[in-house]
């Protein structure tokens, strides 16, 4: 079988705090949303903020690792082969057809996976973003001059944000069994080095 | 490649949107810390006033070393020192029972107001001023310039022995009396030099002798105000526990040239400037929470202090009122008023707790205690329906609280509302007045007889009664910002972010826990449902095409 060491240290380091981080705010969070109770609103809220805060933090050195390490070029999208990957995800797979696109070090994601990824990056993030940390300054608006924003819309698409992310977060799950062996993304993500289809 | 030069931009760029940031929530800080000193000064300086350490004992004074005939004897006996006192207190509420709203012009006051407890002062005057602090107020005619006409003891006894009693227009009994009428039991008639010899401050029992049974009785109209507060326990009242604090009345209240600050007719219902520190001379009200505690005072979770802005502090930590085990009256029902047993006689039903359910001279009541408040926007600002004013719905609010969400001055404050059903007169339009409490004729705690009180209630307010009279529903809201509990009694943040909690009659706020947008929660829920069983029947496809292949 034939391996590639695609993930490197930092990478997957990152990966799997950020999807801890995640996974967690979306506990947190729809809790506070009054989804169910689990922490308490109290607890749900604090812990909220301060794994926001965190993420924050990690992002910061994702973006200066993904910008300094010209890793960014991995998010740039094509439509090349996408409608092959659909295909293959719709009946290739199936039939244990071969995959369409072929792994390398330069190119780590699929077209798809680049689509989604940066899907996550310039659509959910972003209002996750601003949603939250306007949730998080909200006494400061009016000394901000934004005092015309309301609770209600911000909550509004951070919640919408965060419904796309649970989304993600399913369909992204799932799709990690997709590899040679259904474990071979996770091993990947893990030690760094990919089965090849 | 030109890529190293953009990722230096970029990575520079980062890093100064990061620092501003950084500068900002630093600024933030250093303001909130500004803005915490003067409520840390005003914390350690609490010294609870316990032993008297005036430097004069009135024992001594042979001014005073007199048998009084009258309370106006007293009087004029403190008078000849402390000679501006009466003149400072014929300026006060507490004497004229009368106060001019300046920005609603509404002329409120005892003397004006109706409320729906017993309803009102006029043609009521020798039972009503039992609580005012003058002499002889009977009608009228009552001279309000005359200095000797003030009452000082019943706000400076220190001996708990003076009692003004209702029917003798604001004295106490000079001699002996059966008290409560038809009890067989006696009130000794009151030792006016030995009360004289022993004035001082005021305290929690001389301003709970009238405070404290408001409407009627103990316990009975502030819901928030009772004996209980005499000697208070750390639960009850943090300020006031006797071990504790200590503190009186007057350390909040505090009074000038004999005018007490705060008040129910005009209250700060916010103030977002801070601690008030000594000498400060800005004319804000002494008596709120945050003349002491300023603006941030959640120490541990700043979040707290991001709610000052919205609620006030009495929402969270006044948790529930009449906590001193003393049932408030919640009810009041004039409408059934004046049945009367077989015999022609009074009837008075007790409930198990001892408190009047049914009284032929008042009607129905029911008592609460440990009592959930209501809660509204309040900016301070309370609109009364005044006598005279044209009334048309039969549910009347006797005062409203005005404010909204969009309002920077208002607050969600808790508070006590009071309904019952009273007396209207239908050809005026109007919340009428009856004459209740004397010995003639026309009192309806003499006679039962509606028509009659009225006429001459309506008579003593200058109005003509129409003959016709119904009850109508009201409604009276009162602040509740005493009985303050400890923190670990506060309210949670679950009470409220949570659907149903207590601020549900709140509606024009986004809560988190509270607000939902539903069409999105219902597509949110959808989508990730369909996403979920569509991974897992494609999951399926595979295990069963792989086993087959
Ligand atoms: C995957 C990431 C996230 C998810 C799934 C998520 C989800 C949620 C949800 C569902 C709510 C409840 C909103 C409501 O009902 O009004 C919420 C509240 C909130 N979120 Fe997030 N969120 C995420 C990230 C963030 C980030 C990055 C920040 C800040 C930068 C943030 C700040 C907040 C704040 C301040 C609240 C309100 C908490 C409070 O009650 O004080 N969230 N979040």
């Amino acid at each position: 079988m034939e391996r590639i060491y695609i993930f490197k240290r930092f990478e997957r380091f990152w990966h799997w705090s950020q999807a801890a981080l995640i996974l967690f705010l979306m506990l947190t969070g729809f809790e506070i949303h009054g989804t169910y109770v689990f922490f308490g609103y109290e607890d749900a809220a604090s812990y909220h903020t301060t794994a926001a805060w965190t993420l924050v933090g990690l992002w910061v050195f994702a973006v200066f690792w993904t910008i300094t390490t010209g890793e960014w070029k991995q998010y740039i999208p094509t439509m090349d082969k996408v409608d092959a990957m659909l295909k293959y995800y719709l009946t290739g797979i199936f039939t244990d057809a071969p995959h369409p696109f072929k792994q390398t070090r330069v190119t780590k994601h699929n077209p798809l996976q680049r689509l989604a990824y940066l899907f996550v990056l310039v659509i959910i993030n972003p209002i996750i973003w601003t949603t939250g940390w306007f949730y998080l300054f909200y006494n400061s608006w009016s000394s901000w001059g934004v005092g015309w924003l309301s609770l209600e819309w911000v909550a509004f698409f951070h919640v919408i944000a965060a419904f796309l992310m649970l989304i993600f977060v399913i369909a992204h799950v799932y799709l990690t069994t997709a590899g040679a062996t259904p474990l071979a993304h996770i091993k990947a993500m893990i030690t760094g080095w990919e089965e090849t289809h | 490649m030109s890529i190293p030069r953009i990722q230096f931009l970029a990575v520079g760029a980062l890093a100064i949107l990061f620092m501003l940031a950084g500068m900002a929530n630093a600024s933030v800080e250093k303001s909130k810390a500004a803005a915490k000193a003067p409520a840390v000064a005003a914390a350690t300086d609490k010294k609870p006033a316990k032993e008297s350490k005036s430097t004069a004992d009135h024992s001594k004074f042979k001014e005073l070393d007199k048998n009084f005939k009258t309370g106006p004897d007293v009087t004029k006996a403190c008078l000849e020192c402390h000679t501006e006192a009466a003149k400072q207190v014929h300026k006060t509420k507490h004497w004229n029972w009368e106060w001019v709203n300046p920005q609603t012009k509404q002329k409120l006051g005892k003397k004006n107001v109706i409320n729906n407890f017993c309803t009102s002062v006029e043609s009521n005057q020798t039972f009503c001023s039992a609580c005012h602090v003058g002499y002889g107020w009977s009608d009228d005619s009552f001279d309000f310039a005359k200095e000797e006409n003030v009452d000082c003891i019943v706000c400076h006894d220190t001996t708990g022995k003076y009692k003004k009693i209702p029917g003798l227009s604001g004295h106490p009994n000079y001699k002996s009396m059966e008290w409560p009428p038809h009890s067989g039991r006696f009130r000794p008639a009151v030792d006016l030099k030995k009360i004289a010899q022993n004035v001082g401050k005021t305290s929690r029992q001389t301003c709970g002798s009238c405070h404290f049974f408001g409407g009627g009785g103990n316990a009975v109209k502030h819901g928030d105000l009772d004996t209980s507060l005499i000697n208070p326990g750390h639960a009850l009242d943090v300020h006031m526990e006797t071990n504790g604090l200590n503190m009186t009345c007057g350390d909040c209240h505090l009074s000038d040239s004999h005018e007490v600050s705060g008040s129910r007719y005009a209250p700060t219902a916010s103030d977002d400037k801070g601690a008030l520190i000594r000498g400060s001379q800005d004319e804000r009200n002494p008596t709120t929470c945050v003349a002491c505690h300023g603006n941030e005072p959640h120490v541990t979770e700043a979040k707290l202090n991001h709610h000052t802005d919205k609620i006030a502090c009495q929402t969270c930590h006044i948790p529930a009122y009449a906590r001193g085990n003393l049932h408030t009256k919640m009810t009041w029902d004039w409408s059934t008023a004046g049945k009367l047993d077989e015999k022609g006689h009074r009837i008075r039903t007790k409930g198990s707790e001892g408190r009047d359910l049914y009284d032929s001279k008042k009607g129905h009541f029911t008592y609460e205690r440990y009592v959930i408040p209501e809660y509204v926007w309040f900016n301070g600002n309370v609109r009364f329906t005044l006598f005279g004013e044209k009334v048309d719905t039969d549910k009347v609010k006797i005062n409203e609280f005005l404010g909204s969400a969009d309002d920077p001055d208002a607050r969600i404050w808790p508070v006590k509302v009071f309904r019952g059903k009273q007396p209207y007169d239908v050809g005026n339009e109007t919340l009428a007045v009856f004459h209740t409490a004397g010995k003639d004729d026309a009192a309806f705690w003499g006679n039962y007889d509606w028509d009659k009180a009225l006429a001459a209630g309506m008579k003593a307010m200058d109005v003509e009664y129409s003959g016709n009279m119904k009850f109508v529903e009201t409604e009276m809201s009162w602040p509740i910002t005493h009985m303050v509990a400890p923190k670990e009694d506060a309210l949670t943040c679950a009470q409220c972010h949570k659907e149903n909690g207590r601020l549900h009659a709140i509606q024009d706020i986004y809560m988190p826990g509270r607000n939902n947008t539903p069409i999105i929660d219902k597509m949110g829920w959808t989508l990730a449902l369909l996403a979920l069983i569509g991974v897992l029947i494609h999951g399926l496809i595979r295990i069963v095409t792989s086993k087959r292949g």
